[in-house]
């Protein structure tokens, strides 16, 4: 199946900042931060349709999103998720020293996976941490 | 009658608006209407109005589930293991006063932990900059009235600001910018076209990780040398223009964001844009500010600072003298290496912001969340404990993203029980004089900051 490798971001949106506040549990938050942005000549290259899910894998770990067309202009080559519990799932935690994760620019291969089911936040993090019992 | 309060603080982002309206109900116990917030302050306001918000701490059984506890037994569970712990991490602070910033430092010695905030995952490469070449900033109020040209470099106030260009940066009326928007000029360098880049007059698209190269493009051309034809991935002309626009300025203000400090070269990109603005005050004025996220995260810079001589990475295990060393000392690398064994998470959430794999190594000891709210750290918690929330149902001092220092008020009353931040830290460090039979030490710069307001503790 195709695959391409893009340039991750993961900033912030006001979507997200908004839903946040309505609490991370709230249906909001995972509708704002369970998308992928990319450049639609990118998705084409995969074989993305836009609005399916796709797997974003990166050097230490993957995460299911939903590929979107870019709310704010992407450029080829460069994919954004917004920051929160989905993009984190693949952010290398590698600091250079400073502290600070590399959050911005770090490589990851995108592929087709509309059979693949979104995540919620508690079933991701609960579940890296093996404390998720099937959101009973 | 409900009752507006004027002149209410907003406890979001780092713009710390304090010209917010709340319409509250007679008894002040619910938030009716928010006028002047952004999408943001608006949901926070009445976030707090959810009728499921905690108000008793819970622990975690050992089938998983969590059971409510009281509060005398979630404050001894809390300073038993951080006593019991060789070198906990206490992590956060993005979202609450400097009045618990100041109560929990004296855990933090207590106990031999690490004290850390936020800006560690955020402008901790800020720090690291300006420790190295100083810091020629102003207040927001200075970038209003003066700033003619406003550079937006790596940051998207729109999205992650909503009032910062209102208020401060593009659109307000100054003393010496009485046209507002049509005096000043606007350039934006974003890798992608963000909705402040659409609001900038020159938008340059860089290559992603390429700001280094690009302030130093900017930093050739002012001092008069030629550049290649194209500089991560700008043209020469488009460099030189911009440049001339920043030197024929009468004030010309930098805003740096995420872009530059989470991407390659961290805190090198903010030492060359530091550098940029010294440059540039040999042609005209030109100032620097850091776009800090959150309401109160420049708080925890200040008030460390003052009582330990550092703004964050914060060792006290050594138990003699504080130790700074980003890198080492600081929370997600601590996590890497398994360094810490005992993690309280407060007013923050590490479970939905730190890379997995930190979370994961943080798992595996003690992890303890203060939050007024269910979060995902809350939810991986051994011990969750709920405060009042700083800035909506309790005051404090906060420093808005210029470090000026604000009051904020509470707009609501407290949840019955529920204490602040600093009374709950005042009494876990209490309960740790008790176990360790010392007696506490309380040099407060205010006789009645122990318990400043008492019907509400428990």
């Amino acid at each position: 199946m195709a695959k391409i490798n893009l340039n991750m971001i993961t900033q912030r949106s006001i979507e997200e900042g908004a839903a946040m506040e309505q609490g991370k549990t709230n249906p909001n938050y995972f509708i704002a931060c369970t998308v992928c942005e990319m450049n639609p000549e990118d998705m084409k290259k995969a074989g993305i349709w836009k609005n399916t899910n796709v797997k974003v894998t990166s050097e230490c770990g993957s995460v299911i999103v939903k590929a979107i067309e870019p709310t704010q202009y992407c450029p080829p080559g460069l994919a954004h998720i917004r920051q929160g519990v989905w993009a984190n799932q693949v952010v290398p935690p590698r600091t250079q020293s400073t502290g600070t994760p590399q959050y911005s620019g770090f490589p990851v291969t995108i592929e087709p996976a509309p059979s693949e089911r979104l995540k919620t936040a508690l079933e991701l993090v609960q579940g890296a941490v093996g404390l998720w019992n099937g959101g009973q | 009658m409900p009752k507006l309060i004027k002149g209410v603080g907003c406890p979001y982002c780092g713009s710390s608006c304090d010209d917010i309206e709340v319409l509250v109900s007679d008894d002040e116990t619910k938030i009716l209407e928010v006028h002047n917030a952004c999408i943001i302050g608006t949901n926070l306001f009445h976030h707090a109005n959810d009728p499921t918000r905690p108000r008793l701490p819970r622990k975690r059984q050992p089938d998983g589930s969590m059971k409510e506890i009281p509060y005398n037994e979630a404050i001894d569970f809390m300073a038993k293991t951080m006593l019991a712990a060789k070198k906990p991490l206490i992590y956060g602070f993005g979202s609450t006063n400097c009045e618990g910033m100041s109560a929990v430092a004296r855990i933090a010695e207590k106990s031999g932990a690490v004290l850390d905030n936020c800006a560690t995952i955020c402008h901790g490469p800020s720090f690291l900059a300006i420790f190295d070449n100083g810091y020629p900033s102003c207040t927001l109020g200075e970038a209003k009235n003066r700033a003619d040209v406003v550079v937006f470099w790596g940051c998207n106030p729109m999205h992650a600001h909503p009032r910062h260009t209102s208020r401060y940066s593009i659109f307000p009326r100054g003393y010496f910018t009485p046209k507002g928007q049509m005096q000043r000029t606007v350039l934006s360098i974003d890798p992608r076209e963000t909705d402040t880049a659409k609001l900038a007059d020159v938008h340059l698209m860089l290559d992603q990780g390429h700001d280094y190269e690009l302030f130093d493009a900017f930093r050739t051309v002012l001092k008069g040398f030629d550049i290649p034809d194209f500089v991560a991935g700008i043209p020469k002309e488009t460099i030189k223009k911009s440049v001339e626009i920043m030197k024929n300025a009468k004030f010309c203000m930098i805003f740096f964001g995420m872009g530059c400090t989470h991407t390659d070269g961290r805190n090198h990109n903010i030492d060359a844009a530091i550098s940029l603005t010294r440059d540039l005050n040999d042609h005209t004025k030109c100032s620097i500010m850091a776009m800090r996220g959150h309401y109160n995260i420049a708080g925890p810079g200040q008030v460390w600072a003052w009582q330990f001589g550092f703004p964050y990475c914060i060792d006290l295990s050594k138990g003699t003298h504080a130790h700074m060393n980003p890198g080492e000392t600081s929370s997600v690398d601590l996590a890497m290496r398994d360094e810490v064994d005992c993690f309280v998470n407060v007013g923050a959430d590490a479970g939905a912001h730190f890379p997995i794999q930190a979370v994961q190594h943080l798992k595996k000891h003690p992890f303890i969340t203060i939050d007024p709210n269910f979060n995902m750290a809350s939810e991986i918690s051994d011990l969750h404990i709920p405060v009042r929330i700083a800035g909506v149902d309790e005051p404090g001092v906060v420093y808005r993203m210029d470090n000026v220092p604000i009051q904020f008020r509470s707009v609501i009353k407290g949840l019955p029980g529920v204490p602040s931040d600093e009374e709950l830290f005042n009494m876990v460090y209490e309960r740790m004089c008790e176990l360790t039979k010392t007696e506490p030490i309380w040099l407060a710069a205010k006789e009645d900051r122990r318990y400043p307001e008492s019907e509400a503790v428990i």
